[in-house]
């Protein structure tokens, strides 16, 4: 295909606000019925690849497991793996973090998924510094706020190495003398303060060279893991604005390293929900919000912040007249992001002016300021011309949709705005590869 | 209960040089295709469980297959094209997260909906151990890290109740907090925190099987046995079962007659690569002669894992001419592999003590 085109992917966190689980359609989310039927979906809408989300301490409010969300999720790797066995053509891409897993162990799990699918698999790079996940493993919390993407990056070249250690041609013929030709698999060492490894790897190079990396953080050290090792940019801004402006860091941050923008996509992560006409749009978008943030979701929201219990305020009233708690946010009880971990007393007292000066309730605020805003909202026709506009601009190659209902959320994108965005010619109208790194046209790995 | 029927897919078969004699180019023993035409043979062929063998390093040394993908991963690629046949990987307790270990065999169970098993292993040498930067552990550290893992992967395997997701759209409660537990291990070498990250297994618990030098019968479900001689495996048996092990399967290495003897294959798979004798029972020769040792070893034990020498000549013939010879042996069992092995599906142990968090 030529000339700039829309590359789709589905992201499914699996945890969270973000799925309407009380709609009478909502398919049961943990059931590997649904992953299947999901990623099927996704391929006759010709998608480039599901995407699995990961966490690995289960989300709690106040030292219980948060009630409100779905929550429970599959090991990404084990499920793709399934779904590789249940699919032909799309990528699969598994959210994996390198504080909490064994170099040689991930890297192994990963290069296996990417041979059984036959060169499909993707990983999508996270780190973690916090303690609190990490009273789920051997190591819990040794690894310093500052040093998490130093980790990633000797994790991430480590693995590069093991995917690489097999000459192409090392398998050898059955009259051969040896399995493989003797000296044609070379042995990974590694030994700093943050990788220590020695390792033969047992798995070859797949089809596509080696598992598509993904890169999610927004940080600064996140954005530069990207540059140097990332394929594809799982971005979290879906304003044209704010993706030209990282389009363009990006490509500041590529040079360093040699690479142009040809050789990275910038997927944002979307929510979107379409209607028959604008007006039917906009109505549904609401009814997602206001499904999204009930008033006991609007509560646990600013409980987190107060610190301290509100059940016994009224969602439809005013804020809390109690002053929250001295504490800090403890980002990493898995639902605030890492960026809030201070200037909580300051933010809560610009929140008081906001619900003051417009009269707002709790669960008013609570719409207004916790995430999770759909970003495209309108008829298919609408989304494929501003999506198609995007694309012509580069400032994004596509977009990983966050579905708020599956499947119902999905049907519609696949039977409606594929055609849409097919009838623009920024769509795909066939697969024309067979493994991720073709969907994504990216370069050939050297 | 039904006699139980196993059989060890890893790679072209057992023997080491069955890469020799596999009928395919050797390489293809690393994708999709070959792993899915074994387990749907075993699968047709009647068989109750495929096993996947595994370590962290190259399976063999000198000259033999030095690839293999790892082994959860392929059981769980024939999870959704498979329906009775239950699915077991070999992880190990050394090389792995014991929470991640818990997580995948955990998902597999859900992806084969209660089918999955897991086959203990303890890799501990030298080039293993260096994989995770470490060193190999003493025998009693051994031990107690095996008992640890073990322990472990069942508490986390319990931290949901069967109960815990209540989707109650009127409260808008997905879950009750109060039925998903933390575990609160703490190991020689491992504190874990929990809940595991995905809900509890359609099995309850996994079916766990360990060979039996590991010496952990008492918290597995099956012992792995060995044996020179039908009475070696009988009295093997009754020590595993003294030792408190459930059931108990023998192992038994086999070679049979094709449109050549069994021993003549034997032998020149043997000229290149001797299959070493690791003390358990091996047949070599006409399936009647395998059907007359199975019957034999019924009495003795619940059921066998089988290691065909090379999986292409070996699984048909078990398929036409072995399995066959069996059915008055087997029973109609149920869909989950506990059911297979007549084990009941076990009570949470939160929810015995209907204990909070």
């Amino acid at each position: 295909m030529t000339g700039p085109h829309v590359h789709l992917g589905v992201f499914q966190a699996g945890v969270g606000p973000q799925l309407v689980w009380a709609h009478p359609d909502a398919a049961p989310h943990t059931a590997i019925e649904t992953f299947v039927q999901t990623a099927q979906l996704l391929e006759r809408g010709l998608f480039d690849a599901f995407f699995l989300g990961e966490g690995l301490r289960v989300r709690e409010n106040r030292g219980r497991v948060h009630e409100l969300d779905v929550a429970g999720r599959p090991d990404a790797i084990t499920q793709l793996a399934a779904l590789a066995g249940a699919t032909e053509r799309i990528g699969l891409v598994a959210t994996q973090n390198t504080t909490y897993n064994f170099p040689a162990d991930l890297a192994r799990r990963l290069a296996s998924l990417d041979l059984l699918s036959d060169g499909r698999a993707g990983w999508n790079v996270v780190t973690t510094d916090n303690a609190w996940t990490g009273e789920n493993f051997r190591h819990g919390g040794w690894l310093a706020h500052e040093r998490r993407y130093e980790r990633a990056e000797q994790f991430v070249e480590a693995a590069k190495a093991l995917w690489s250690a097999w000459d192409a041609d090392a398998v050898q013929d059955a009259d051969a003398k040896s399995w493989a030709r003797p000296g044609s698999i070379a042995t990974v060492d590694r030994h700093t303060d943050l990788v220590d490894l020695t390792a033969v790897p047992t798995v070859p190079a797949s089809r596509q060279g080696r598992p598509v990396l993904f890169q999610a953080g927004d940080s600064a050290g996140g954005r530069e893991l990207a540059a140097k090792h990332a394929d594809v940019v799982f971005s979290a801004h879906t304003r044209f604005d704010e993706a030209r402006a990282l389009a363009e860091d990006l490509t500041v941050r590529l040079a360093r390293y040699g690479r142009d923008r040809e050789s990275l996509r910038i997927l944002p992560g979307a929510e979107i929900v379409l209607g028959e006409t604008a007006a039917e749009a906009e109505e549904k978008a609401r009814w997602v919000r206001g499904e999204q943030v009930t008033g006991r979701r609007a509560l646990a929201f600013f409980e987190q912040y107060w610190g301290t219990d509100l059940s016994g305020y009224d969602p439809d009233g005013p804020l809390p007249d109690i002053e929250p708690s001295d504490a800090e946010l403890d980002p990493s009880r898995g639902t605030i992001s890492i960026d809030r971990r201070s200037g909580k007393l300051a933010l809560i007292a610009q929140w008081r002016e906001r619900a003051d000066a417009g009269n707002l309730s709790i669960r008013d605020l609570a719409l207004e300021v916790s995430p999770g805003h759909p970003a495209f909202v309108g008829t298919p026709a609408q989304v494929a011309d501003e999506w198609a506009r995007y694309v012509r601009a580069r400032v994004v190659d596509g977009f990983n949709l966050l579905p708020y209902l599956i499947p119902g959320a999905l049907t519609d994108v696949v039977d409606l705005l594929v055609p849409a965005l097919q009838e623009r010619g920024v769509y795909r109208t066939g697969y024309q590869g067979s493994t991720l790194r073709e969907h994504l046209d990216l370069p050939e790995i050297r | 209960m039904s006699f139980v029927l196993a059989v060890e897919l890893d790679g072209d078969g057992a023997h080491p040089s069955a890469w020799r004699h596999s009928r395919r180019s050797p390489g293809a023993v690393l994708g999709g295709a070959a792993l899915r035409t074994s387990v749907h043979d075993a699968e047709r062929a009647g068989f109750d469980l495929a096993t996947f063998a595994d370590t962290p390093v190259p399976p063999a040394g000198g000259p033999d297959a030095a690839g293999r993908i790892e082994a959860g991963t392929r059981a769980a690629f024939v999870a959704t094209s498979t329906s009775r046949i239950g699915l077991a990987p070999t992880l190990h307790v050394t090389t792995t997260e014991p929470f991640h270990l818990a997580t995948q065999l955990a998902s597999l169970d859900h992806a084969t909906r209660g089918r999955a098993g897991w086959v203990l292993g303890a890799a501990n040498d030298v080039a293993s151990a260096a994989t995770v930067g470490g060193v190999p552990l003493d025998p009693a550290g051994l031990h107690r890290e095996i008992t640890d893992v073990l322990d472990t992967a069942r508490a986390l395997w319990d931290s949901w109740q069967d109960d815990a997701v209540i989707r109650d759209v009127a409260t808008g409660r997905y879950l009750d907090p109060d039925r998903v537990h933390h575990v609160d291990v703490t190991a020689a070498r491992f504190t874990v925190k929990g809940p595991l990250i995905t809900p509890r297994p359609p099995q309850g618990q996994l079916v766990v099987l360990a060979p039996e030098e590991l010496d952990v019968a008492g918290r597995t479900d099956v012992v792995l046995v060995g044996g020179a001689d039908p009475a070696d495996v009988a009295d093997r048996a009754e020590r595993a079962r003294g030792a408190g092990a459930a059931r108990v399967l023998a192992e038994v290495q086999v070679v049979l007659d094709t449109d050549r003897s069994g021993a003549e294959r034997l032998a020149e798979l043997d000229d290149h690569t001797p299959w070493p004798d690791d003390g358990r029972l091996r047949h070599v020769g006409p399936a009647a002669g395998l059907v007359a040792l199975l019957r034999r070893l019924a009495p003795l034990v619940d059921g066998v894992r089988l290691h065909p020498a090379v999986l292409a000549d070996d699984l048909p013939v078990l398929a036409g001419r072995v399995l066959p010879e069996l059915a008055d042996l087997r029973a109609a069992t149920g869909d989950t592999l506990r059911g297979t092995f007549g084990l009941t599906r076990p009570e949470n142990r939160f929810a015995v003590r209907g204990g909070q968090s």
